[in-house]
């Protein structure tokens, strides 16, 4: 019995909670019954299951406030998760202390949205790129290799080793990217979380950094966690999707399935709603009505029920399981079980 | 240089006549402080070279002026303008220590306070908020009643209440960079806590420091000045222009204004300089919106 | 018949320049641009960031403050040209025949005064009626951009609006006089998909209903292809291709236009490899001689570096800046 290689990563039961409201002196408050401390909690991750396989592309979609870019960050471990498991490369690194996560850094790495806040405007280029790898060489010998792999590396994202003296400020939105991935490479991890990495990007320019991200993948045999509010560059660069709201992941499946025949109601919204510049592309029309919950109160059951054309009582009462409705696909909604109300 | 010279930053400074004024002022100042001695044939303080027959000569230009001593002489002999270089040296001296001191230990309790956040946030701040309702005179009384007058007794006292504003900047600066992703970039590339202070939180928070420095020193001379003038502040061996001030204020009303005008001039003419130069600062390193 | 060929121009832009002398050197964001809007029409301005669609919208109404100036170029607005026209006549303008909904629902709104405050203030400028009508309209206006209990919400802050909801009171605020032209910069960039969805919709409606026209500012093709009869497409401050939506989309004259229609991933596309346009868009201080484009264009001679080409009529509704335009067909 041979055993396969453990995914990339496992992420089962992931919890995300993040309480508010400052220290303890911040929170006392002064009740009727006395002094009392309120504890005010976001719930941005609430029990999100899914793994991605090496050399995958597994992307997260939805919209403000649903927890996907948490996600990424607790799988980045900037977050330290209140709850379930996170394994990379088969350890489970959700309890690890900074010791016991700095080799796990050699095996996973992040690329972030914005172009203008993610490089340090002090650090030259050179020492931005290094930086990940200079926290895992140890001897002497090790660290003199680091300005070649440095230099190799810049080439490998279409910039030249003249780059590598200059500030983040005299390079354009693009080209920070490039060297954000740059940065991520240089551990050569075998996943890389990408939160929006061209959201902020120009169109022409977005295009570039894809067909960079997907040529590494190529090359190197990256995972990418790749998180996105664009269904379009989802479309094209992702080989299965996960669909959340307010925390919870509602649907998740191969990217051909996911678009042809998507089950979720938020899915469709979703969908239906995304400009596209093709002439009557044939889509269904479910238009969302009213605004996202907060995530300092949930509502109770489904979390979609409020905004959902479809919900009934069963919907408020009990909180549908991701349920496989084949072909890869997974979907959290009562309508599974009850097609027939699924009438616009 | 060259780069200084051909940076927006010096466009900008010839195209402002207060940042040119102000600099020259201070300029002015700290030549006159790192120069004086040599400019000046009498030492004031050195009891030798005083001649009670020249005391209370009045400005050059007044009845009585001897062109020897320009801006007059005070009740023992001492040359005016001698004793506002050597009085400008003290006040200056205090004004810059006491400035370091204040932003190195408000800068560190700041970042502390910003990058660590919970309770020891929250007890760095309320600190701070306790020290700012202790005028800097109710501590150097204290100090004195305490441990005698002195230089170094100032020099707390100041540093006692100057640190805060530091530690409030820097906090705020700090709570805001580590949002930043290059923050959390090197948190993913495995660097400890005191590195991203050091390399990453710290160069990207000193710049509004630069301004509040300026501007502090001015502040500085000024509430020393008070401090000398009511008796709690430099000790008489070592005054400073607040201390002459106050010298001179006991004749003050019988007509023998030089001996105190002047260096309260001298004052005004240092914290002004400083206070526009620090404006100009200010509006300089604004960060802009794009 | 006739009634077709003379349609009233409401704005004609002729030849504007608007350049910004800064420290660096002087930006001619806006270095002659030209476009016709006809009454009722939507035009979509498209362009990406830097290549001055903003600064268009906002010399159209008189905004750009020093170091900005507008250089040269006419804004006739029903034969009144803006460029002349003093302070005191743009604000009468502003506001009552032509208003702007920004780009960021969470700035663009007063954070201290209530949006019905807010509102009415446009109606005490630019109209006779008294308090109790002002109300009454701002009241209708807010339930038919879609907020319900509208007349409670006049009595609201605008933090206590969410992004969407608040940039329907932005554009509520902009149709409260009754403009007859309506300058959108990005209005909808900052929302989610599903909101911005519901606004676009909201928009078309209103624009319908009051047959006001719209300039749709955006670096969004696909919006634009959604909402707007023709489209002007800016790069590097000049107008590089104009047209009627569908036939510019369908098959654009200009490489630039082809290549950014290229690199948009969309839902119906199934190319590996985006067709990606090459190199960046050139420091705007600095622009090359001839074609701001040449040095990014698959089709560029030897003559495109000497030359700027000139706005020319192609085909069908199309104009391109361009020595050797596409033809239908053609994939640059």
């Amino acid at each position: 019995m041979t055993d396969a290689p453990a995914p990339m990563l496992d992420v089962r039961n992931l919890e995300m909670h993040f309480s508010l409201g400052g220290s303890v002196l911040d929170r006392l408050r002064f009740g009727k019954k006395g002094p009392r401390i309120d504890k005010p909690v976001v719930r941005a991750v609430n029990g999100v299951n899914f793994t991605i396989e090496r050399g995958e592309i597994m992307a997260l979609v939805g919209e403000s406030g649903c927890g996907k870019s948490t996600v990424a960050k607790t799988i980045a471990r900037i977050y330290k998760p209140t709850g379930g498991e996170l394994r990379i490369d088969g350890e489970d690194v959700a309890e690890h202390d900074f010791a016991q996560m700095l080799p796990v850094r050699a095996k996973m790495q992040m690329i972030f949205q914005d172009p203008y806040a993610s490089l340090n405007p002090r650090q030259k280029v050179r020492d931005i790129v290094a930086e990940p790898l200079l926290q895992q060489t140890k001897t002497t010998a090790e660290r003199r290799e680091v300005p070649k792999k440095i230099e190799a590396l810049l080439a490998k994202v279409g910039l030249n080793a003249e780059h590598a003296g200059r500030y983040p400020h005299q390079f354009s939105g693009g080209q920070r990217q490039r060297i954000g991935i740059a940065r991520a490479l240089s551990v050569t991890p075998g996943l890389i979380v990408a939160d929006e990495p061209v959201s902020a990007l120009d169109v022409s320019i977005q295009a570039q950094i894809l067909n960079l991200m997907k040529d590494l993948r190529d090359e190197f045999g990256l995972a990418y966690l790749f998180i996105s509010h664009d269904l379009s560059v989802v479309h094209h660069i992702a080989d299965k999707i996960g669909v959340m709201y307010l925390g919870f992941m509602v649907e998740n499946a191969p990217r051909d399935v996911l678009f042809s025949r998507p089950r979720h109601p938020y899915t469709r919204a979703l969908l239906s709603a995304a400009p596209s510049i093709k002439e009557n592309r044939d889509k269904e029309e479910i238009e969302l009505t009213g605004e996202v919950p907060s995530a300092l109160s949930l509502p109770s059951g489904c979390c979609f029920r409020t905004r959902c054309p479809f919900a009934w009582d069963r919907c408020a009462a009990e909180r549908p399981a991701l349920r496989d409705v084949g072909d890869g696909q997974t979907v959290a909604c009562h309508l599974i079980d009850e097609p027939e109300r699924d009438v616009a | 240089m060259t780069a200084l010279f051909q940076s927006e930053f010096f466009y900008n400074y010839r195209r402002s006549s207060s940042a040119m004024i102000g600099s020259a002022l201070m300029a002015f100042f700290a030549l006159a402080v790192l120069l004086g001695p040599f400019l000046v044939a009498q030492d004031p303080y050195d009891i030798a070279a005083l001649n009670l027959m020249d005391s209370y000569k009045p400005p050059v230009w007044l009845e009585g002026g001897d062109p020897q001593f320009w801006l007059g002489t005070d009740g023992q002999g001492r040359d005016v303008w001698a004793s506002i270089l050597y009085g400008a040296r003290i006040s200056l001296f205090i004004g810059l220590v006491a400035m370091v001191a204040s932003c190195f230990i408000g800068t560190l309790l700041g970042l502390i306070a910003g990058f660590y956040g919970g309770l020891v946030d929250s007890v760095i701040m309320r600190i701070a908020d306790i020290q700012l309702s202790f005028p800097s005179i109710l501590i150097a009384l204290f100090l004195m009643s305490a441990v005698g007058t002195g230089i170094d007794k100032v020099l707390i006292a100041l540093t006692a209440v100057g640190w805060v504003v530091y530690a409030r900047t820097v906090r705020g600066s700090t709570l805001s960079e580590i949002e930043k992703e290059y923050v959390q970039a090197a948190k993913v590339a495995g660097l400890p806590n005191h590195k991203i202070i050091r390399k990453h939180v710290l160069p990207n928070v000193l710049t509004p420091l630069i301004v509040i420095a300026t501007i502090q020193v001015g502040t500085f001379v000024l509430i020393e000045a008070s401090l000398s003038f009511l008796g709690v502040g430099v000790p008489i061996t070592q005054p400073s222009l607040g201390l002459l001030i106050k010298n001179g204020f006991d004749v003050l009303f019988s007509g023998l204004w030089w001996t105190s005008v002047f260096p309260g001039v001298a004052i005004m003419m240092l914290v002004f300089g400083i206070n526009l130069f620090g404006d100009f600062l200010r509006d300089e390193l604004n960060p802009r919106l794009k | 018949m006739m009634r077709d060929t003379v349609q009233q121009k409401l704005l004609e832009v002729r030849d504007l320049r608007t350049h910004f002398h800064t420290f660096a050197g002087t930006v001619k964001a806006v270095n002659g641009v030209s476009f016709d809007i006809a009454a009722g029409e939507v035009m979509g301005l498209v362009g990406e960031s830097g290549g001055g669609k903003s600064v268009v919208g906002f010399s159209i109404l008189g905004l750009i403050d020093s170091p900005g100036k507008i250089e040269g170029g006419e804004i006739l607005l029903n034969g009144e040209d803006l460029v002349k026209a003093g302070e005191a006549r743009l604000r009468e303008i502003r506001g009552r025949d032509i208003s702007m909904v920004f780009q960021d629902p969470m700035t663009s709104l007063n954070p201290l005064h209530t949006v019905g405050r807010q509102m009415d203030e446009v109606l005490r400028l630019h109209s006779d009626l008294d308090t109790e009508a002002r109300h009454a309209a701002c009241v209708e206006m807010l339930e038919s951009v879609g907020i319900s209990r509208a007349a409670e919400r006049l009595k609201a802050y605008p933090h206590q609006f969410s992004g969407g909801m608040r940039q329907r009171v932005v554009i509520a605020i902009a149709l409260l006089a009754r403009p007859r032209l309506i300058i959108a910069d990005e209005p909808t960039t900052a929302l989610d998909v599903t909101i911005q969805s519901q606004i676009l919709k909201l928009m078309r409606r209103q624009i319908a209903e009051k047959g006001a026209s719209m300039i749709l500012v955006t670096h969004d093709l696909a919006v634009v292809s959604e909402m707007a009869d023709h489209i002007t497409v800016l790069y590097c401050g000049n107008v590089v291709e104009r047209g009627r939506t569908r036939e510019l989309i369908e098959a654009p004259a200009h490489p630039y236009t082809r290549g950014l229609i290229d690199s948009i991933p969309d839902l119906s596309n199934r190319h590996e490899r985006l067709k990606q346009i090459p190199g960046t868009v050139p420091d705007i201080r600095n622009l090359p001689r001839g074609c701001n484009f040449r040095d990014r264009c698959p089709r560029a001679q030897a003559i495109c570096a000497e030359i700027e080409p000139d706005l020319m009529p192609q085909r069908g509704s199309l104009s391109a800046a361009c020595h050797f335009p596409l033809s239908p067909g053609d994939t640059a």
